[in-house]
């Protein structure tokens, strides 16, 4: 509440900076700020039948603090570019850097938690030892794993699942405990892909909600990927629309709702507008294929 | 429930539920020794006729079956002789007797053990070699898989006779023969396992950016347990034949291929079939711990019930 009315942060301010097509001023302005800064990422994959085009020159920057949805039609390439910000696949032209530096230095320096489209939990391990593996990995004090396996566990509303087995919990519960486990050594960047998609409306929403609260609340960055316009619009602070195969950029959508959004202004005008624009951008990407 | 209620007419208890579900197992082993015993009378049914025309003996047909049943060095003895020759040979001596079979058993077993534990932790270390170090993969398995190729017999007396040569002579030889034979199917279902998870896993591992000693201990080697242990129950058996086997082509004082060849020898079919037996008595409890091992550690790792 004291968040919107005061004036906007310096980093909101930059999100609608960046958001505008980057002029040299503001790139040189918010150079340290940059969370992700893509230039002309292109990236194709060699199969065996054929080179496959996932990504055609894609620049893109993203603030820290900011929160950027993709959005796009299924097989366009958000997976992968979100892979290539987190160094699990390279491009084949064009330069990335996360934070900074690049994105193995990013990676190497565990900058960044990374959220799949499945909850990749190991089926061998209980809950609470899943959560506490990236501590594990990362030498955490064995009290500390605890301390953060049970604060994070909570804050994902899994206290008391523990013990369980993934194979004990719902499809929803195994996302949320794989967001627990991907906060649980609380990186600064936060790579969400189609976290939500499995879930039904009502349980999205309050997740969305609590995701909000959380990116709030600690100033993290998210990119998130998502199907759906009224997610990506609540959510968001910039909305990245993409085209089908080979995915490029077709416009990035402002969103400059309060920082503390509550689920209400899906009903304001602004909304309303805001994902009419991102639909026809859609639109136009599918009409720009054929 | 209700069907099964009205399946039985009584509530079954213990005893009755034991039977009815082990009742297939039952089933085959009462075929199994009626087969036997009717391969037993028509393998020595010549035998013992052949002895009475010999003494121009007048025989019924029951006189027949009895002596087929009780030949001295039947073509094929029957169940209760070889039961019998178990009994006297394991509670009739001593047990540090040469003559008592739980001896050779024991001399036998322990190679198995030994060679066993030799060849599993050979198999594993070769596989997680394997799986890190692509250009073994090209060059050391057609030499595994040569080495298995080559036959067991002609191997062993060399391994036995070069140990000797460097005065190594006993257990150790032959665990090495079982070693050898028995490490394969390890290497091969280890491989397999430690290359078994997802993609995605290994994702996960790579943005935690991890080094390959956690990748390989905190999610391939759990990830390869179930192979490990389906390999594990192959490679006993074949370990267990492998000290037998290397037991018969230099003489051995004891052991189970020591009692195999005296009773060839001497033409004690009995004796060779209660080696046999001891030997598949030995195999099946064997792979019966390895099972209960295999399914106490399942049942930690979270499997489904
Ligand atoms: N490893 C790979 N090898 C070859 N082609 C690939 C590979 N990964 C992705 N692709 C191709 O790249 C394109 C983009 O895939 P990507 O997974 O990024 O799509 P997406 O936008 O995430 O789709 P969805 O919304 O369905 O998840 C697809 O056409 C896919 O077939
Ligand atoms: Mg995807």
């Amino acid at each position: 509440m004291a968040r919107a009315s005061s004036p906007p942060t310096s980093t909101q301010t930059a999100a609608r900076m960046t958001s505008q097509p980057a002029t040299g001023a503001s790139r040189a302005a918010n150079a340290s700020a940059l969370t992700v800064d893509a230039r002309g990422v292109s990236l194709t994959f060699q199969t065996r039948d054929g080179a496959v085009e996932a990504l055609a020159n894609v620049n893109l920057q993203i603030s820290d603090g900011d929160f950027v949805s993709f959005i796009g039609p299924s097989g366009c390439g958000k997976t992968t570019l979100m892979r290539v910000i987190a160094d699990l696949e390279r491009p084949t032209a064009g330069t990335i850097l996360v934070n900074g530096v690049t994105a193995e230095e990013a990676r190497l320096k565990r900058q960044y938690g990374y959220i799949f489209q499945a909850p990749a939990l190991y089926p061998w391990r209980t809950i609470e030892r899943n959560v506490m593996l990236p501590l594990e990995i990362m030498g955490y004090p064995a009290n500390e794993r605890r301390e953060r396996m049970q604060r994070y566990l909570k804050l994902v509303n899994l206290s008391g699942f523990e013990r369980k087995f993934p194979w004990q919990l719902s499809g929803g519960m195994q996302q949320r405990a794989s967001i627990a486990r991907a906060l649980s050594f609380d990186p600064a960047l936060l790579l969400m892909d189609e976290p939500f998609g499995a879930l039904d409306e009502i349980v999205r929403d309050h997740l969305n909600e609590q995701l909000l609260r959380l990116w709030d609340q600690t100033g993290k960055t998210v990119v998130f990927v998502t199907h759906s316009i009224p997610e990506a619009v609540f959510l968001s602070t910039k909305i990245v629309v993409m085209s089908p195969r080979p995915g490029r950029i077709i416009d990035v959508i402002p969103c400059d709702f309060p920082r503390d959004r509550t689920l209400e202004i899906r009903e304001t005008q602004e909304f309303i507008k805001i994902a009419q624009r991102v639909r026809s951008g859609l639109r136009s990407g599918h009409s720009y294929d054929e | 429930m209700t069907s099964s209620a009205i399946a039985l007419p009584r509530v079954s208890s213990r005893p009755t539920a034991w039977l009815s579900q082990h009742t297939p197992i039952l089933a085959v082993v009462a075929v199994l020794f009626v087969l036997w015993y009717l391969a037993a009378f028509f393998m020595n049914a010549p035998l013992v006729r052949d002895a009475f025309e010999r003494n121009e003996v007048k025989y019924t047909f029951s006189e027949l079956v009895a002596g087929t049943m009780e030949a001295q060095r039947p073509v094929v003895p029957a169940p209760h002789q070889v039961a019998a020759e178990l009994y006297d040979s394991i509670f009739g001596y001593p047990l540090d007797s040469r003559r008592n079979l739980a001896y050779h058993a024991w001399v036998t077993l322990s190679a198995t053990v030994v060679g066993f534990a030799i060849g599993a932790i050979f198999g594993i270390v070769l596989a997680i070699l394997i799986v890190h170090l692509r250009t073994l993969e090209k060059s050391l398995l057609p030499w595994i898989i040569c080495s298995q190729m080559v036959p067991i017999l002609a191997i062993a007396p060399i391994i036995i006779v070069v140990f000797g040569a460097i005065g190594i002579r006993g257990l150790f030889p032959k665990s090495i023969i079982s070693a050898y034979l028995c490490f394969f199917p390890v290497t091969i279902g280890m491989v397999k396992g430690l290359t078994s998870p997802d993609p995605i896993q290994l994702d996960l591992m790579r943005t935690w950016s991890a080094n390959k000693l956690q990748v390989l201990w905190k999610l391939r080697w759990p990830a390869s347990i179930p192979f490990l242990f389906a390999s594990l129950k192959v490679s006993v058996t074949i370990s267990l034949v492998g000290a037998i086997v290397a037991e018969l082509p230099t003489g051995a004082q004891a052991g189970i291929g020591a009692r195999l060849l005296t009773g060839s020898y001497y033409g004690q079919t009995v004796q060779i079939w209660a080696a046999l037996v001891c030997a598949a008595v030995i195999a099946t409890v064997l792979i019966a711990i390895i099972d209960l091992i295999a399914k106490w550690t399942a049942r930690r790792m979270g499997a489904t019930p």
